[in-house]
């Protein structure tokens, strides 16, 4: 995976500032002199506080903001090493992994122990009312419902595992929608420069700056309700189309200090036609601050449908998110907390543990966050 | 302008000013400062000792990556902790044991007794305040300024470094001046308490070529009219050959060799300062000629072991008992060490060649 | 700087008139209207009121007659509450919101840029580890979780205060909705903070003033605050805007008649002129706010120019 995404290192000799060279001798030309690239930080980097090791300050020279470290052909090894080395990323990425596999297989498993689906109603009219967690109908001590049941007697787990997926679904697919539209819109921008690049920037301002939460709502209120499939669907593409904003821009920042290092050049003199390098060369080696910012844009986006499921214009029946589950479970809060508690608390865990994971991926990929 | 800043300091401070008698008004002994990282510690001070005697001037010439600007922030403990420590040594200043005071008593150093010019003027000002509120700040907090003194004061400074119509762009903030003329504005800063001691760090590495010869020369005048002890930190020979009287070379932490300057530059005892002695460009060699450079790149300083010379990879004159054996620190002359295993044999060879013996025809290739 | 704002306010109307069409754009290509949800009427009456409102005359005819009304800020009748106005509706509501709004957000400035301060301070401390850890859990909680477990805590179980309501200024029944509302704010503004204190304390310029001989205090209060507090301040503009007009949620939880509450009920009700009137108001809230905030960092860093 690292050589061929980060083709420069085999161009140049990429050591991160850290890495020393593998060997003396590999460093140098035949007239002895030492091959090694500047090594780039940063506007506004502190130069002077870094342990003088294997470069110091006069081989540092400030790059503009936002240009990109010359990479180590180790680049991806050792960011996992140090999102390892992370403890609150990795609960967050066991914690992702876990809900991410109860979600899918969980319900399956309820059903062949229980019996109960998410939208199993019991045929007795004595068990149609909600038993608190871990109460079977006597009051007694049962596992039949960990979370308890809803109003109608349904089992609260089964339905707060069905609500993640749709909730998880939701929040990939958008996720995956505002990547390709960013990155699309971005890439272009930056690769293309000049005018393009001030007009196709300069909406993204604009678009910025529109209350656009307001325009999904009357969209979502207007158009959905025809099908709880196709509100769903419109989920998606309303989520999606106005997440893609900062993505752009980071794609674009990555790709205009990309552009000018010598592999794009040697692409093009070799007739290479402008798409390709975009996405043979540019887009891959973007890759690492698009896959943190796309980490933080699935919690971003759960929430927003969250907030739109709770308003009644998200998920709705049969289909239940976590959203409109805590929607359901606040008009009884008083009576029945364990109706709201559980897929709020579920949700919260959630994202809390995604928003660990894509902190802890931004603090791995980016070396010039490193903690010393 | 000196009668008081150049006094010794008030005596509650040092009681027993051991060290007046012989002339030092610094003096670091064994000073280690290490780094945490996460690939190990790095050592980038590791054992320096050299003392400055009141009014002189010493060059620190090194590499990138020697630890000489670690040593000189180790010395008024700017080290930024964590991840630096300083582990070990002493700063003895007029005698007195800087490592051994409290925050608050090193703060009243700072600034007023021993005072730094950074690398980069661009970065080092703060953006956000007006040029005179900068100045201001140092006199009112050290020499008890009220306002008024000391917004006249800054505008004196600022005069003193040659700015020109001080007065009119003392309240300019940062960006509105050049990096040569922010400089200047470092230097009035870093002098307006007449410190007895100005370190400063690269002072003229970012700036042009002709800013550069400007700056220094202003150092210099104004150390000559203040009568401050300097330190001047810099990877150019060429910039400390005029400018001081005795000079430290460092390598991957260490003192490689210390000397006064005319001895330094007549009669190296180090392969490593010749090195950097040949790779300085020599105006008067035939065109076409090829520039020298030392081979190979500074160290590593985690991956090196404590049982070799840090420079024998890239010596011409190393031996196998280079890479085996920690070279010795050896006295060549008064006041003049190296540590080198071969340092009197270098020695003597620069000696010969200065007596205008034929210098050994194979010696430049070697050093490739 | 005068010409700035000017340019920056002309830019403003188009952009305002570009959300609101696209909003009445929308509206209009949906199926349905006000008339087909709420209340079916007899055919000729129906008829009376779309001659009334122009709803029979062409779509241009329409947009054109809206769009002059706008532009004299008369957003006309609401279809829903029938004896108000928008304006009138936008009154009542307004102060409401501000009131919740403005309060939660100085909570969150106050708190988060203390503690903010505080992390950077000493990174990869305990306390550094507790206040980014207590941010990321504002972060993930969703407000209609924190919402109702601060009522059911606070006021249904301990009964220190009261559940809901909008009870005017000042009042307890603020502190909950203030302090839901607060919460992702402050984890904001908290992470913000850490974050750009980090960045100036690690700058020359800060080693220049430790070099000078200031009290770490005083390094921190007169050079490191202003570079470090600029991200917090381009985070205050659109926030502040969408505080103060209205949070969906926490005024449906705590049945704050805000704006809101309203807009949502607009939207379910297909209250066109009101839904119109809210977003039209919104986005000049947005602009304006954003305006004001680019006026303000060219007073906090000297290095800007109009």
């Amino acid at each position: 995976m690292s050589e061929e995404r980060t083709p420069q290192v085999s161009t140049e000799e990429g050591h991160t500032q850290y890495e020393r060279a593998s060997s003396p001798a590999s460093a140098l030309t035949p007239r002895g002199t030492p091959q090694r690239p500047p090594v780039r930080a940063r506007a506004g980097d502190e130069i002077h506080a870094f342990p003088e090791t294997a470069v110091g300050e006069g081989d540092v020279r400030t790059a503009e903001a936002g240009s990109e470290f010359v990479r180590g052909t180790s680049l991806w090894r050792d960011a996992w090493r140090r999102l390892i080395k992370n403890k609150l990323a990795v609960f967050g990425m066991v914690v992702v992994v876990a809900i991410v596999v109860a979600v899918l297989i969980g319900p399956a498993i309820i059903k062949a122990k229980t019996g109960y689906t998410y939208d199993f109603i019991p045929p007795d009219s004595k068990l149609v009312q909600s038993f608190p967690p871990l109460t079977a109908p006597d009051g007694s001590f049962s596992w039949t419902h960990p979370m308890g049941t809803d109003s109608e007697g349904r089992d609260m787990l089964a339905r707060v595992l069905l609500g993640g997926r749709i909730s998880l679904m939701v929040g990939i697919i958008s996720t995956i929608v505002s990547l390709i539209i960013g990155i699309s819109w971005g890439a272009t921008a930056g690769y293309l420069g000049g005018k393009t690049d001030d007009v196709m920037m300069r909406i993204v301002d604009v678009l910025y700056a529109i209350p656009y939460m307001m325009i999904v709502i009357v969209l979502l209120a207007f158009f959905g309700a025809q099908s709880p499939l196709k509100q769903i669907f419109l989920l998606f593409a309303a989520l999606g189309a106005v997440s893609w904003l900062t993505m752009a821009r980071i794609v674009r920042g990555q790709i205009i200090s990309l552009k000018n290092q010598e592999f794009v050049l040697a692409a093009r003199a070799g007739g290479v036609s402008t798409p390709k390098i975009i996405f043979r060369h540019l887009v891959p080696n973007a890759l690492g601050p698009v896959i943190v910012y796309a980490t933080l844009t699935i919690p971003t986006v759960m929430l927003s449908e969250a907030f739109l499921s709770f308003l009644g214009l998200g998920v709705q029946a049969p289909y239940a998110s976590w959203g409109s589950l805590a929607q359901y479970g606040i008009q009884n809060v008083a009576i029945f907390p364990w109706q709201l508690i559980f897929p709020g608390v579920t949700m919260a865990l959630t994202l809390f543990s995604l928003n660990f994971l894509g902190d802890g991926l931004r603090d791995a990929l980016d070396p010039q966050m490193r903690k010393f | 302008m000196n009668e008081e800043g150049l006094h010794p300091a008030p005596k509650t401070q040092h009681p027993k000013p051991m060290n007046e008698q012989n002339g030092n008004l610094l003096s670091v002994k064994n000073l280690r400062t290490y780094f945490e990282t996460e690939d190990g510690t790095v050592r980038a001070v590791d054992g320096i000792s050299f003392d400055l005697k009141r009014g002189a001037t010493l060059g620190i010439v090194g590499e990138s990556g020697s630890g000489k600007s670690v040593t000189n922030l180790s010395i008024i403990r700017l080290i930024p902790s964590p991840p630096g420590k300083i582990v070990s040594g002493e700063v003895l200043f007029h005698g007195q044991d800087i490592m051994s005071l409290t925050q608050e008593e090193v703060r009243r150093i700072r600034g007023k007794r021993i005072s730094m010019i950074f690398q980069d003027p661009m970065t080092s000002l703060n953006p956000f305040m007006r040029i005179s509120r900068q100045l201001m700040e140092i006199t009112q907090l050290h020499l008890g300024h009220t306002k008024d003194q000391a917004y006249e004061h800054a505008v004196r400074m600022l005069e003193t470094v040659g700015i020109p119509e001080a007065r009119a762009r003392v309240d300019d903030y940062p960006h509105e001046f050049s990096g040569g003329m922010r400089q200047r504005v470092m230097i009035a800063m870093a002098l307006s308490c007449e410190p007895e001691l100005l370190i400063a760090d690269e002072p003229t590495t970012a700036l042009d070529v002709t800013i550069q010869a400007q700056i220094l020369e202003l150092i210099r005048k104004l150390k000559v009219e203040t009568g401050t002890s300097v330190i001047l930190i810099t990877h150019d020979l060429g910039v400390v050959a005029g400018m001081t009287d005795e000079i430290i070379v460092m390598y991957a932490g260490k003192v490689f060799e210390q000397a006064s300057t005319p001895e330094l530059f007549a009669a190296p005892g180090n392969p490593y300062t010749k090195g950097l002695l040949k790779s300085v460009p020599d105006p008067t060699s035939e065109e076409g000629t090829e520039l020298y450079q030392i081979p190979g790149l500074p160290p590593d300083v985690v991956q090196l072991s404590p049982d070799e010379c840090p420079f024998a990879e890239r010596c011409y004159r190393a031996e196998e008992v280079c890479r085996r054996e920690f070279p010795p620190f050896v006295q060549l002359d008064a006041g003049h060490f190296s540590l080198c295993h071969f340092a009197e044999e270098v020695y003597a060879e620069s000696r010969a060649v200065r007596a205008g013996a034929p210098s050994n025809p194979t010696q430049r290739g070697d050093a490739r | 700087m005068f010409r700035f704002i000017v340019r920056r306010l002309i830019v403003t109307v188009p952009m305002v008139l570009i959300v609101i069409t696209l909003t009445w754009g929308l509206i209009r290509l949906a199926p349905g209207n006000f008339y087909s949800t709420d209340k079916k009427l007899p055919p000729a009456i129906e008829k009376n009121i779309r001659t009334k409102y122009g709803l029979d005359q062409p779509w241009y005819v329409q947009y054109g007659r809206m769009m002059s009304n706008i532009v004299r800020l008369d957003f006309g009748n609401s279809l829903k509450y029938e004896n108000e106005t928008v304006n009138d509706i936008l009154k009542r509501t307004l102060p409401v919101s501000a009131t919740l709004g403005i309060l939660a957000y100085l909570l969150a400035l106050v708190v988060g840029v203390f503690f903010g301060t505080l992390a950077a301070l000493k990174p990869n401390s305990k306390l550094d580890y507790i206040s980014m850890a207590l941010a990321m859990l504002g972060i993930s909680v969703p407000n209609f979780v924190l919402g109702p477990i601060l009522v059911l805590v606070f006021s249904l179980s301990l009964y220190w205060l009261p559940p809901a309501r909008w009870d005017g200024f000042p009042s307890w029944n603020l502190v909950l909705p203030v302090l839901t509302l607060s919460a992702i704010y402050m984890a904001y503004i908290a992470r913000l903070t850490r974050a750009g204190m980090l960045e100036v304390l690690r700058s020359d310029y800060i080693r220049t003033a430790r070099a000078k001989g200031l009290s770490e205090r005083q390094v921190i209060v007169r050079h490191a605050l202003r570079g470090g507090l600029l991200p917090v301040v381009s985070f205050t503009g659109p926030a502040l805007a969408i505080l103060i007009s209205g949070t969906v949620v926490v005024e449906r939880i705590f049945a704050m008649p805000g704006l809101g509450n309203y807009f949502i009920n607009a939207n379910l009700n297909r209250d066109e002129p009101l839904i119109i009137g809210i977003v039209a108001f919104v986005s000049i809230a947005v602009l304006i706010f954003n305006l004001l905030v680019d006026v303000a960092y060219g007073f906090i860093d000297p290095r800007i120019r109009y």
